[in-house]
Formats: structure tokens, sequence, C-alpha cells
């Protein structure tokens, strides 16, 4: 029954050439990130102190940074902890949002008005405050800064999904299964959760980007992860202190920042119009 | 709707004190204190300190006096500022910040709506294309980028506007404001154009055309008020972002306003500082929220009678 919807997708999403040049890339980079230990020409800590900031030259194909270490090689292993605060950080908002929203739209009445007025309540407040208070208060760990980032962006999945599931409740099938007497859980599995698959395909991929803004606004402000390690977000942040002699130290991290955002989003865009070709026009 | 406006008062300010109570709460488990990094104070002077702050009191007493002190509107002193309250700071703060979101505001709104408009009017040709590409740079380029770009291309390269300051030379508000307003410009460009477009269709646009207006006055008079709603739905978040955009826009530019005070209180454990500026935080942005949604509303007139 769903094979139609999904094959139908794929071949709308494989016509769409910004969204495959977006996959593309994504897909590049995963590989990168995976591989970086094997691929990556140094260390992202060796140091090379002699060195100290080169431009780009054949060993060192990006240039080095102020202490000497590859600039390549900490891209490279940059993106591990960023691609990986985007991947788990939305997975946490995908398991509270679905959650929220399917038990919210399911049980309906007064469970709903109550769960979605917090909801609203929620929206309204200054949630970035929180991150860095939480990071302040409880150090620079990155399990919370999973959590936090995650623990934010579930709102609007919630919302999202429960207004999937009040659609969805009222059609015969759902009915019919009740009336056969199925179970809650197995509702949720079997009927449920496949119909709305598609949307939450969509935002999550749109909300990996905004996680990693987040993780890289973090970052930037001393919040996030802690050298020698490094995410993107800390090398742009490095760069920039080091920017008026140095500028490729801002560029290069910075550029592939805003590529990977770039892929994510017309990824996301595309996957949305191929999902559900009526909003395509927006 | 003043009934819904009363309605949202009503909520918000119980909010608003479990806001402050979790805050205070959360400040309270957290490990040092706020004369931690003074290293050469003796113990003697620790204790005085602790008792001129009233930090040796249970933590309920110092949690009743707090919230009685906050419903006078008094914040408390700052720690890190002897003799300065955190009110005065705020004080202090907010203008400046103000003045650079009203700026950053003003830049996304202008930019925006132009550009958003223009292209669903012309759609699907280059002046759709062209302005949306524009926008989705404007997305993907996050401010803590977007800032030092600028300042490397016109301050550093070109030397023609100062890299940082906020009113100490000329022209030095103008990367500020334009780093925080662009990516608001992006997003406001893509809602007003989606926005037109589902406007631009309906059969109320067609009756416009064909009762002979201009096509200017159908598209100022009748398609934007509509069609600009989710704008306006959005200014409310808006607000909340452009806050945290002040966090990063201060501190590139070194700007003395309420963001960066923020968080050099968050650094500094400034309990009372940081405890302030979040419930200062909080109420402006539930009160941004409550108008913005009340603005639109307003602007949808099938909404204006339901109560």
């Amino acid at each position: 029954m769903n094979n139609s919807l999904w094959s139908d997708a794929l071949y709308r999403l494989s016509r769409n050439r910004a969204a495959m040049f977006g996959g593309f890339i994504l897909i590049l980079l995963i590989i990168c990130a995976v591989l970086a230990p094997w691929i990556a020409p140094y260390s992202y800590s060796y140091q090379n102190l002699s060195l100290g900031a080169s431009p780009p030259s054949a060993d060192h194909l990006l240039g080095t940074d102020v202490l000497g270490r590859d600039l390549l090689s900490r891209i490279l292993y940059g993106a591990r902890i960023s691609l990986l605060v985007g991947f788990v950080a939305t997975g946490v908002a995908l398991i509270i949002g679905v959650s929220w929203g399917i038990i919210a739209g399911y049980i309906g009445g007064r469970v709903d008005s109550i769960m979605m007025r917090i909801v609203d309540i929620l929206y309204g407040l200054p949630f970035i405050i929180f991150i860095i208070l939480l990071m302040v208060i409880f150090g620079r760990n990155l399990w919370l800064l999973f959590g936090a980032i995650g623990a934010v962006e579930w709102l609007t999945m919630a919302r999202i999904v429960r207004g999937q599931v009040i659609g969805l409740k009222n059609q015969e099938f759902v009915m019919a299964a009740k009336g056969m007497g199925v179970s809650n859980i197995s509702m949720f599995r079997r009927h449920l959760l496949p119909n709305i698959l598609g949307p939450i395909a969509v935002y999550a991929t749109l909300t990996i980007p905004q996680v990693m803004l987040l993780e890289g606004f973090l970052s930037f402000l001393g919040l996030g992860i802690q050298p020698p390690m490094s995410s993107w977000g800390t090398l742009i942040k490095d760069g920039v202190e080091s920017m008026e002699e140095f500028s490729w130290l801002l560029i290069y991290p910075g550029i592939t920042f805003t590529i990977t955002l770039f892929a994510l989003n017309f990824f996301g865009d595309g996957l949305r119009d191929a999902l559900d070709p009526k909003t395509s026009d927006n | 709707m003043i009934a819904i406006f009363f309605r949202r008062i009503l909520v918000a300010i119980p909010v608003l004190l479990a806001v402050a109570s979790i805050t205070f709460f959360l400040i309270k488990i957290a490990p040092g204190g706020p004369f931690d990094a003074d290293k050469a104070v003796s113990p003697q002077v620790l204790k005085n300190l602790n008792e001129a702050y009233n930090l040796d009191a249970s933590n309920w007493e110092q949690y009743v006096d707090y919230m009685s002190g906050l419903l006078r509107g008094d914040l408390g002193p700052s720690f890190r500022f002897p003799g300065r309250s955190v009110s005065e700071m705020i004080a202090t703060g907010l203008p400046v910040t103000f003045e650079l979101a009203f700026y950053a505001i003003l830049i996304a709104l202008v930019m925006g709506i132009f550009s958003g408009v223009l292209a669903a009017l012309k759609r699907n040709t280059f002046l759709d294309f062209i302005p949306m590409a524009v926008a989705m740079i404007g997305i993907c380029v996050p401010t803590f980028l977007m800032g030092p770009l600028l300042v490397l291309i016109f301050g550093i390269n070109l030397e023609i506007l100062p890299v940082s300051g906020w009113g100490q030379l000329p022209g030095d508000k103008i990367l500020p404001s334009l780093t925080l307003g662009f990516a608001y410009a992006a997003y406001i460009a893509r809602l007003s154009r989606g926005g037109m477009l589902e406007v631009l269709n309906q059969d109320f646009i067609r009756t416009a055309r064909a009762k002979g207006l201009t096509e200017r006055m159908v598209v100022i008079k009748h398609a934007m008020q509509g069609g600009l709603i989710p704008v306006v739905s959005f200014l409310g978040p808006a607000i909340a972002g452009l806050l945290a955009g002040s966090f990063v826009v201060e501190t590139i530019f070194q700007i003395p306003g309420l963001g960066r005070f923020y968080v050099e209180a968050a650094f500094n454990r400034d309990y009372t500082m940081i405890l302030g500026t979040t419930i200062f935080f909080s109420a402006m942005i539930v009160f941004f929220n409550l108008m913005s949604d009340l603005a639109a509303l307003w602007l949808n007139p099938r909404s204006r009678d339901v109560s």
C-alpha cells in the first residue's frame, strides 16, 4: 500500500537535480566523516609548532592553524562531531516529538489540549538561554549537548505529528482496526506510524541543519566542543580569532559548513516536494 | 480579541513565575560560586561577602526573598559588579540591543518583503530565481560566519567600515545591523513569496482585477494584506531568534548590549545577573509572541469576530 507512494516519491526525487546534488554531497560528507581516521593526512591533534600558521601548500592542502595543525584533517574530524550532533540531536527530537504528537493526537480531548498547551507555552520561551545555562552549569559535555539541543527542537515535530494523527484518526481503516480490537501499541506501529513517516522524514531532514547551526552557535560562544577536538563551529571560532592575518582559517571551515547546510536544505526541500507534490509550489 | 489578549496574559504570568523558579534552582545546584574566581579572597572575606549577599541563608529563604523582590521589580545587586543593580545593568544594555534589533528588523522587513513580493509577482523569471537563491544563502550562512566575513571584506580588506564598536565611529552600526538583519531578510523573503503566491490565485484578487483596479492597487491593497500574514506570525518567534543573534553579533562587534552582558554573566557565574536577564528575556519574548499573534489575527478578517 505504501510502496507506490515511496516509489513515486523516489522517482520525483530523482528528477529533482538540486535535491539529488544535495543528497550526493551529504553521502560524500558522511563517508568522509566515517573514514576520517584513515583518509585524513594527519591526526587532528598533531602539532608542528615550527610550521605555525602556513597557507595552503602541497603538504597541507588547506594550510595549517596557528599551532601547526593540518586544517584539512581538522575539518574532516570536525565533520564527525558536527554531523554526529546533527543526527543524534535530531534523533532525540524525533523520539520526543513523535511520541508526544501521536499520544496527543490519538487520545485527543482534554489530554490533547493540555499537551498542546504545554507545547505552546514552551514555544514562547527563550530556550537558547536555557541551553547556555545548562552548558555553563553542567560543563561542556557532548551528550548533554545532544540532549539539550534535542529537547528544544521537538516542539515543531510534535505539532506536525499531532496534526497528521488527527487527520488519520477518523479514516475508515483506523476505525476498522479499532473495531477489530487492535491494541494501542500495534495501532501506533502498524497503522499510524507508517502513514506519517513522510512528513516526519521531511521535517527531520530540515531539523538537522538547524541543530548543526545551534551547535555551531554554542561552539562559537565557547560553550560547545572542547579542544583539541573540534567541530566546524569551533573551527570557525578559531578562524575568526586569527582572520586578519590567516584568512584561510576562517574561509575553508566556513565554506564546508555552508555547503553542508545548503546540501541538507536542498535535500530536505526536494524530499518534501517529492512526498507531497501539492506543496511543491511554495 | 480583547478576551484573547487577557486570557493569554493570564497564562503568561504563571509561566514567567515558573521560569524564574526553575532558573533560580538550576543555578543553585550549579557547582562553583560567583566568588570562586577571586583566588585572593580569605575565608573571612568570603564569609562576609556571602553574608552581604545573603548567600548563607537557606535556599528556600533566598528563593522567597528573591521572588518577593521580583514582584516589586527588584532584581537584586550584581555579584560581579559591586554597587550596581541588575536592573541598572539591564537598563544600560537594553537600549543598545533594542536599537540593534530595530535596525536589523527594519533591514529584514524592507529587503525581505520587497524581494519576496517581487519574486511572487514575477514567478519563474530571473527576478524570482535570483532573490530566492540569495535568500537560500542567507539561510545557510550562519550569523557567526556572516559577521566575521563582512568584517573581513568591508572592515579589513576594503577598510571602508569600522570593524567593531557601537556609536563611537561613523558607520559602525552598519555591519552589525546587516549581519543580524540578513538572515531574517532571507526567511521573510521566502515567507512573503509563499504567502503572496497563495493569495494571488484567490477569487477576491480576480474580482479586484475584474473591477478594473490597477495591478499596483491589487497588489498593495488586496494581495499584500493577506499574503503577508505568515510574515507577521513569523515576527514574534523572530524576536526570540534576534536575541540569540544578538549574543553572537554583540560578541563579534564588541557591542555593550544585553546579549553580551548575558554571555559574560553566564561565564562569570553572576547569579543574579543571569536570573534577572533570563526572566527579562522571557518576559520580552512572551510579550512579542503575543503581539505578533494578535496582529496576525487582526489581519485575517475571518478570525476577527471569533473571540
